[in-house]
């Protein structure tokens, strides 16, 4: 632990800190361009310089020089202003006066490091160099005349993505930033460049022109478009979500959020169900609430009442159902709307117990049905650490296009019983070897062996759980928390032939297995299950309802409201709770914060902020433990896997530009 | 007393007679190269110490203490490189390529018994990209020791096993700084890395490097052949050794010389170069050590000392040795303004204020040309370059910067000079 | 002193070029470039095989060579990089021509030693025969670049025309160079001084006199 003087002030610093933390820590504002934690550094943009004793008699780039015992380090001399002035100016020189019509503006570093280290005046009176803006897609918009180098985007996406596809062409003051041959940047985390992006080069395409950062509402919310839960901010003006952007969580996101977390926020405002509708004659009509609540009333239920949750779903809205129709006399519930009936008794069983971040000090990793750059983008970042830092990677399912090596093993579950010696090798040498499995390998039946090879290849010992369940909806392990498990799955529920099937946004389910019961859909989106049902009870998207969700790895994490839900629509439990009048049942609370209150007293680990204790990790669970046959691929296309991304007018832009695009272009040639 | 020629390491400097390796040998490069290597390698970085030889490539780095910087031993099973820099662009330099295409079997010798000192696996010679047909010539020489068994497995019969590997560059000055030269045979963009970690901690390939100029290596052999206190006999206290001079510009014969460190400018151009081109008093300025560095006024070079101390004193530096010689008929503001547009075409576009600045003080120095400016531009131009010196990663920026330094505070008059008669020309034309 | 630039690409430059494959001999020549870095470390020969392939390219064309987009997308795949890497290479350096270029790529230091010594003269030789930056000549012969300091400069002005040197030039034996080189001729290269032999001092030989005429062997005077 190095002690290092700072503008006077001694303190001791962390082994391995650079002079610019050791300033950090000292509480200096070291002001940067090209610096950025989580990408290597690359001390180019020359906005931090210190002057540093002992060393040579002029400024150095605090961000690339190691804190060492005794440094006398000083921020606020004559050299460091001058220094600062300088680079400023020549950051300056060549970037347009453009502040009032970019996007950036308000946000954007230069402009507020300008006005704190900069001259003032400018003393250039050559010409400014003009810079064609590149296309790179249709979510990031480009302004290349305002790039100032710092090459962030070209390391993120060397370093963090994987995809080599941003480079910095040609040299000297002609250097400019491009992505090959302008195609759009392909991958799943791309626009997480225009957050790093310091000036106004790289901004939101969907978003331009929309707002000015001070106009906009924040609130903290959680991402629901996959099982990680990113932690994201949601910027509202009015009743409306304007974009979405990732808050800092080292636990889960870091600072990434994938592009479908986003951008499908648009689709928040597009194919809403705003009203109630009623099913007469076959045809939906708009009801009144009363009509609507007459009619389920109507169908007596009693006990014969069967809720299936969505895979968007709060835990409260979940706990508000299965309030009611525990109150009715029903315990019905299930969430795994697609049919999987794997074993739910062990809770660790299902979930992704070597956490997120975890995962990234894995050295030997076997994945069973999962495509994470699909279904888990923010997972595969945290992998492709794992794999710089040496791990192996297996897989297990259909082939996709990894951003680190890894050996496809096939796409047959019953390669799960014949592992390779490469494989078996690997693990042994392994100190944190771990099994990812994921949806495809659920729904393929190999949970019970995954569990036991889990087991058998040493994932699990003191110290370290190396078995990870890793989910694709954002509901489901709050869910099983629940109970919303039935043994036998949805089957369950059909067999029982309930009257009446509150669908929960759930629009994945099969309907026609309930032809005899009257299917109640709340949701907001009129998509699949909106249209397959009988009663549409118009309910709240995330953005629109304070929740608790949990990931797939049991962190419970809580979302705020950040706007009103449009037209006719409710909040869901406000929905439930007239339910359970006009069913003539009581649920036990009339109020938000009493219906949390019960949820938390039934379920205790859902009050606690943080990673939820579900015990050890069972030896076995109940399954086929010889499973054969294809793993699907439970994702068909990335942009549109909920019902939000497929009201997204951005999401479904991207799937035909970016997943389509090249099928169409091959068809045309 | 000028260098005689039994003291001249670069007999075929001219190349009057043939490069390879039977004449090489004939001259007496690979003269038992093995006996030079059994003293050990501890003791070959203590002669070549002891020599004062200091790094020909520009900085002056001692050379000897640059090896010893090398692990001894590799603890965790990486191998060790000696880089050697054949990239020669600064303006004003041609003296590797002597080396390269008359006598390149020094040099190559020089690698094997540099590498065994510095205990490095293997040498890559990193050659810039127009010497085409000296790195053919390279090419051949190397595989001319390969055949003769002095290089491979034990090189020489010495032992040791040892590699040299040759690199065309292909148009970039910036590779000829030692990290953006790492960078570059990693086969990436010419950009100078940050230093620390410094390249003989993790250098190529992320392994010890140490990276010396052609000259530096090729003088090796000689002075273990002749020893550290032949070599030491040239030269001023601290200046030591013999130095390949480069003379071009306005001297009635330019050339490459060898000779001994610490001759006088005066000598040095009387005695090799023919005199100044119009005579002494015609002499109007000198860029001492290649583009790089400052120039010095005709009178205050004439006596000076041609070694690193010698032209410090001066405000100036021995850089390459690559001496720019200017008479009275030369636009000094477009010899100047024209190294500015060098180091504009040749900085990496890295680092803000090489990037940026170069750019400018290009632009500014070319309406110096015409005097199109005002005369508070001149003290703004010598702002921005120091804005420039010192902030950036590598020293292309100082580079940059120095020329246009120098030509302020020698020949600010004649900038003034020109701005006001441009003025009054204009202002002639607007009445 | 022109801006560089990739040339577009367009369906002709793909039909041209798209399935363009390194010959034998180039092939042979980028597997033993390979060869010198060590193992895994293939990025490391980017630069010399763009350079085979402009060569291949030039041979193909019968000019000095350049490299279409297609062509460095080859070389990446051959050598298992990302395009984009391999790009930033080819657009860094200059000795990569990004455009097609003439049969004599005639290259004219303009850098201050050679501008002291007339380069002046020997670009508006270059010009008054119509050679411009950034185009080649319409018989398909010269393409013409001021280059930076080409390390030349006591034998300056000199001009690299595809891979031989010119050197001492004035007006008129630059011209007479050109001239051969239009006939089919190879004209003598390096320096154009009579007398000279190469960097001593013109016809005035000041040192190592001994080695003119023998293989001089100064050991014995040690
Ligand atoms: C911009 C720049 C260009 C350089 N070019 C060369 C060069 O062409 N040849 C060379 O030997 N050194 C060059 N150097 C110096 C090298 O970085 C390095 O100091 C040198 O090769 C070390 O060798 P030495 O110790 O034998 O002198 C350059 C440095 C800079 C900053
Ligand atoms: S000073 Fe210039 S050449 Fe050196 S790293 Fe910076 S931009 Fe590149
Ligand atoms: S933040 Fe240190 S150089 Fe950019």
């Amino acid at each position: 632990m190095p002690k290092v003087t700072v503008d006077g002030q001694e303190i001791e610093v962390p082994a391995g800190a650079t002079v610019l933390q050791a300033c950090e820590l000292a509480g200096k504002e070291i002001p940067r361009f090209c610096y950025h934690e989580r990408l290597s550094i690359a001390g180019n943009c020359r906005m931090c310089l210190v002057e540093v004793k002992p060393g040579p008699p002029k400024p150095q780039a605090s961000c690339a020089l190691p804190a060492t015992e005794g440094q006398e380090i000083r921020t606020d001399s004559e050299m460091v202003k001058k220094a600062r002035e300088g680079v400023m100016e020549f950051l300056l020189i060549n970037h347009p006066l453009d502040c009032p019509i970019c996007d950036q503006g308000g946000e954007c570093d230069l402009q507020d490091q300008s006005v704190a280290y900069g001259r003032g005046g400018s003393r250039y009176h050559e010409h400014k160099r003009a810079v064609t803006s590149k296309n790179m897609g249709p979510l990031i918009k480009t302004t290349m005349t305002r790039c100032i180098h710092c090459t962030r985007c070209v390391r993120f996406s060397e370093e963090i993505a994987g995809v080599d596809e941003i480079g910095a062409l040609y040299r000297g003051e002609d250097m400019q930033i491009t992505t090959y041959l302008e195609q759009a940047a392909k991958h799943e985390m791309s626009a997480n460049v225009i957050d790093l992006c310091p000036v106004g080069a790289l901004t939101s395409a969907p978003y331009a022109y929309e707002a000015r950062p001070w106009e906009l509402k924040k609130t903290l919310s959680i991402d629901v478009s996959d099982a990680i839960g990113a932690n994201i901010r949601l910027d509202s003006r009015g009743r409306e979500v304007l974009r979405a952007l990732p808050r800092v969580n080292d636990d889960v996101n870091e600072e990434w959020i994938s592009d479908k977390a986003r951008y499908q926020v648009d689709g928040l405002t597009r194919r809403r169900l705003d009203k109630v509708w009623v099913r007469k004659e076959g045809k939906l009509a708009q009801a009144s609430w009363a009509e609507a609540f007459d009619a389920i009333a109507a169908a007596k239920p009693g006990a014969s009442i069967a809720a299936v949750a969505g895979d968007l779903l709060d835990c409260e809205t979940m706990y508000a159902a299965k309030a009611l129709l525990k109150a009715s006399g029903s315990s019905l519930i299930e969430s795994r709307q697609t049919g999987m009936d794997y074993d739910c008794l062990n809770l660790a069983a299902i979930n992704f117990n070597s956490t997120l971040a975890g995962i990234e000090t894995a050295d030997a990793v076997l994945i069973i049905g999962a495509n994470l750059r699909w279904e888990a983008p923010l997972v595969n970042v945290r992998l492709r650490k794992a794999v710089k830092r040496g791990a192996k990677v297996f897989v297990v399912g259909p082939e996709w296009e990894t951003t680190y090596p890894a050996t496809f093993l096939g796409a047959e579950a019953s390669v799960l019983g014949n592992l390779p010696a490469e494989l078996t090798d690997a693990f042994k040498g392994a100190e944190r070897p771990a099994v990812i499995l994921g949806a495809g390998g659920f729904a393929a039946g190999a949970h019970a062996k995954a569990l036991s090879l889990a087991h058998e290849l040493g994932c699990v010992k003191k110290g370290w759980n190396g078995f990870n369940a890793l989910h694709i909806a954002a509901a489901r392990m709050g869910a099983v928390m629940l109970g919303f498990a039935q043994k036998g799955g949805i089957a369950d529920l059909v067999a029982a032939k309930p009257k009446v099937l509150l669908a929960l946004g759930a629009d994945e389910v099969d309907f026609s297995k309930f032809d005899g019961s009257l299917k109640v859909y709340i949701g907001h989106h009129g998509d699949k299950g909106a249209h397959a049902a009988d009663i549409i009870l118009p309910a709240s998207a995330f953005s629109e309802k304070a929740g608790t969700y949990v990931n797939t790895e049991g962190r419970v994490q809580m979302a705020d409201k950040a706007v009103f839900a449009p037209g006719d629509a409710r909040e869901d439990w406000t929905i439930l709770r007239a339910l359970a009048d006009a069913l003539g049942v009581k649920v036990g609370f009339d109020s938000f914060d009493q219906l949390r209150a019960a949820m938390i007293a039934e379920v205790p680990a859902l009050g606690e902020e943080g990673l939820a204790d579900y015990g050890a990790l069972a030896a076995t669970v109940a399954g086929d433990t010889s499973p054969s046959g294809p793993i699907p691929s439970p994702i068909k296309d990335f942009y549109l896997t909920n019902p939000i991304a497929r009201a997204s007018v951005v999401m479904q832009q991207c799937s035909n530009e970016l997943l389509l695009g090249d099928a169409l272009k091959e068809a045309a040639e | 007393m000028s260098l005689a020629d039994k003291d001249r390491i670069f007999t075929n400097v001219y190349g009057f007679q043939d490069w390879g390796l039977q004449a090489a040998q004939a001259r007496g490069d690979w003269d038992n190269t093995k006996k030079l290597m059994e003293v050990g390698q501890d003791a070959i970085i203590d002669e070549i110490k002891a020599s004062g030889l200091r790094g020909r490539g520009g900085a002056g780095f001692p050379t000897g203490m640059k090896w010893s910087f090398m692990p001894k031993e590799s603890k965790d099973g990486r191998p060790s490189f000696l880089v050697i820099n054949a990239d020669e662009s600064e303006p004003g330099s041609c003296k590797d390529r002597e080396i390269i295409r008359h006598d390149p079997h020094k040099l190559v010798e020089g690698a094997l018994i540099a590498g065994f000192a510095m205990r490095a696996r293997a040498a890559y010679i990193y050659i810039r990209g127009e010497y085409i047909r000296e790195a053919e010539t390279l090419f051949a020489a190397v595989e001319q020791a390969y055949d003769a068994g002095l290089l491979g497995k034990n090189a020489a019969g010495s032992g040791y096993d040892f590699d040299v590997y040759v690199h065309r560059g292909a148009g970039a000055y910036i590779c000829g700084e030692e990290t953006a030269m790492i960078e570059s045979l990693e086969g990436k963009k010419g950009q100078p890395r940050l230093k620390p970690p410094f390249p003989a901690g993790a250098g190529l390939y992320g392994c010890p490097t140490t990276v010396n100029n052609v000259e530096s290596i090729a003088v090796v052999p000689t002075i273990l052949r002749r020893g550290a206190s032949w070599f030491s006999s040239f030269g001023r206290e601290n200046n030591k050794g013999t130095k390949l001079f480069q003379i071009s510009g306005h001297v009635n014969k330019p050339c490459v010389v060898e000779e001994a460190m610490s001759i006088t400018f005066e000598e040095l151009i009387e005695k090799h170069c023919g005199g100044i081109r119009g005579g002494w008093d015609n002499l109007l300025a000198v860029i001492p050590g290649g583009s790089s560095v400052p120039l010095v006024p005709g009178e205050q070079i004439r006596n000076a000392f041609m070694d690193f101390d010698g032209l410090k004193e001066l405000g100036s530096g021995l850089g390459t040795a690559g001496v720019i010689v200017m008479d009275k008929s030369t636009d000094v503001v477009r010899a100047i303004s024209r190294l500015s547009y060098f180091y504009k075409h040749e900085s990496c576009g890295q680092c803000t204020p090489c990037r940026e600045g170069t750019g400018w003080m290009w632009r500014v120095m070319k309406r110096l040309e015409t005097g199109d400016a005002e005369i508070e531009e001149i003290d703004m131009l010598h702002q921005v370059t120091k804005q420039v010196e010192g902030h950036t990663i590598c020293a292309l920026g100082d580079a940059a910067a120095w020329p246009i330094q120098g030509l302020i505070k020698h020949f600010r008059p004649e900038i003034e000079r020109r701005i006001t008669e441009r003025a009054g020309a204009m202002q002639e034309a607007a009445e | 002193m022109a801006a560089r630039k990739i040339a577009p690409d367009t369906p002709e430059l793909r039909a041209q070029w798209g399935s363009w494959t390194f010959n034998e001999e180039t092939k042979a020549k980028a597997d033993k470039a390979i060869a010198r870095y060590p193992e895994g470390r293939q990025r490391s020969a980017t630069m010399p095989l763009l350079d085979y392939a402009q060569r291949q390219v030039g041979a193909e064309t019968n000019t000095q060579g350049w490299l279409p987009l297609p062509v460095i997308e080859y070389v990446a795949a051959y050598l298992d990089q990302p395009v984009i890497r391999v790009l930033e290479v080819a657009t860094f350096y200059t000795m990569y021509n990004l455009e097609p270029v003439g049969k004599f790529h005639v290259q004219v230091c303009g850098t201050t030693p050679c501008m002291l010594r007339g380069s002046d003269d020997i670009i508006a030789a270059c010009k008054a025969r119509g050679m411009k930056a950034g185009h080649v000549s319409d018989d398909g012969l010269w393409s013409f670049t001021e280059v930076e300091c080409m390390g030349n400069c006591a034998t300056a002005p000199m001009v690299q025309i595809n891979d031989d040197n010119y050197e001492d030039l004035t007006a008129e034996r630059m011209d007479a160079v050109l001239d051969a080189l239009a006939r089919g001729e190879q004209p003598k290269t390096g320096t154009q001084e009579p007398g000279r032999h190469t960097s001593e001092p013109a016809n005035a030989l000041s040192n190592l006199t001994q080695m003119v005429e023998e293989n001089h062997d100064y050991r014995g005077e040690w």
